[in-house]
């Protein structure tokens, strides 16, 4: 589909409307368990919180708000009935309303980047944003691909490990400053587009107890995959989860004579 | 402000910094949840703190002690926001970083050397 923007300057619009993508995750301080049949990490009565990444997000989204940038920030979330917990503590934040996709349980477990893309791409469609704000990767499964697959889908100009958003020089773009192997690259994108936030892109502020209780006050609406007609036929299956090998300790030498007779040991010199 | 100093056993202070005192215990506990030494370390230390305090009538002192308590709150925010910047940097950046600096410095070495 096409979305025209007016490209009037953006400082004297009246602001741009931006989707932030947040993702329920396993809380980045737990010490992650594999489950004994080796089928998933364990999950029951583990603490979740939103995905690093996407508190980065929320929190970049917020402060365009402030700076005048952006007009109205809203959140988005595609999880179980819990990922309410986690678009509260959006709202907590500064966001103005939020869109829980909910996954039925049992489809949970087989859902990856592309489904969770492709509702994302049907809710661009009726929410017309101009600004969709992903963080990079969600410390779970590492996949780096939701926000790609997004812009693919919409065929949106893409800014990915942006550490930094701004207006571009004529006001009429964003120049995102991305972070990249070896440094740093500044690209101008036009609206409407795709960032992925990095993590010197901002300091998220913290969900006071306070903010949560009025969070509860703003409006948060609920969606099904069949209402936004995606389908969630899973495309992998996960064979097996391990624990990553026990690095084993090394050994000090004192010359180059016990080196030599260690590595003959160990059958890597003749 | 010489009259206020003067603790009347008998008055006891205002309502409002009741609630606010009140408030203050609510929201360090719900910060508690993500005290690295676990909910209960925090919430029995923030319990016997306010519990040793509850004796103090004096409008003054409490406010004191209330201004005490939400900097606490903001360094417990400046402790998590530390700690998860530091875990992921650590995590995602570490070894990036290591490799960036050890490929410069052998190439820095280098390039002396052969324009000399």
């Amino acid at each position: 589909y096409i979305h025209i923007i007016n490209k009037a300057d953006m400082a004297a619009s009246k602001g741009l409307k931006i989707l932030v993508g947040c993702k329920r995750v396993i809380d980045y301080a737990v010490k992650v368990r594999v489950k004994p049949d080796r089928s998933g990490v364990v999950t029951e009565g583990v603490k979740h919180s939103m995905n690093p990444f996407d508190e980065i997000a929320v929190e970049e989204a917020v402060r365009m708000k402030e700076k005048k940038l952006a007009g109205e920030a809203v959140a988005i979330s595609v999880g179980p009935p819990q990922s309410q917990e986690t678009l509260r503590t959006a709202l907590a934040m500064g966001i103005d309303r939020a869109i829980h996709v909910e996954i039925p349980l049992a489809q949970l477990e087989k859902l990856q980047p592309i489904h969770v893309s492709k509702l994302l791409a049907k809710v661009c469609e009726s929410e017309k944003p101009d600004l969709v704000i992903l963080g990079k990767q969600a410390i779970d499964d590492d996949c780096n691909q939701t926000g790609q697959m997004l812009a693919a889908l919409l065929d949106w100009p893409q800014a990915t490990f942006a550490s930094k958003i701004e207006p571009s020089q004529d006001s009429k773009q964003l120049r995102v400053t991305r972070e990249v192997d070896g440094g740093l690259e500044t690209i101008d994108v036009s609206v409407p587009a795709v960032v992925t936030s990095d993590l010197r892109l901002n300091e998220p502020r913290y969900a006071t107890l306070p903010n949560i209780m009025k969070a509860k006050k703003k409006p948060l609406a609920k969606m099904s995959p069949d209402q936004l007609g995606v389908d969630l036929q899973p495309r992998q299956e996960v064979i097996s989860v391990e624990d990553p090998p026990v690095r084993k300790a090394g050994a000090k030498v004192e010359s180059v004579e016990d080196l030599v007779g260690k590595l003959r040991e160990k059958g890597l010199v003749k | 402000k010489l009259q206020s100093s003067i603790s009347d056993p008998m008055t006891s202070p205002p309502p409002q910094l009741r609630s606010q005192v009140i408030a203050l215990y609510k929201n360090l506990l719900y910060m508690g949840r993500d005290y690295p030494k676990g909910y209960a370390y925090f919430r029995d230390r923030l319990k016997s703190v306010f519990l040793k305090n509850s004796g103090v009538k004096d409008p003054d002192q409490i406010k004191v002690l209330i201004g005490r308590g939400e900097f606490v709150i903001k360094e417990l925010e400046a402790l998590y926001m530390l700690r998860k910047y530091r875990a992921l940097k650590h995590r995602y950046y570490e070894k990036d970083e290591a490799t960036t600096s050890a490929t410069t410095s052998s190439s820095d070495k280098e390039a002396p050397t052969k324009t000399q």
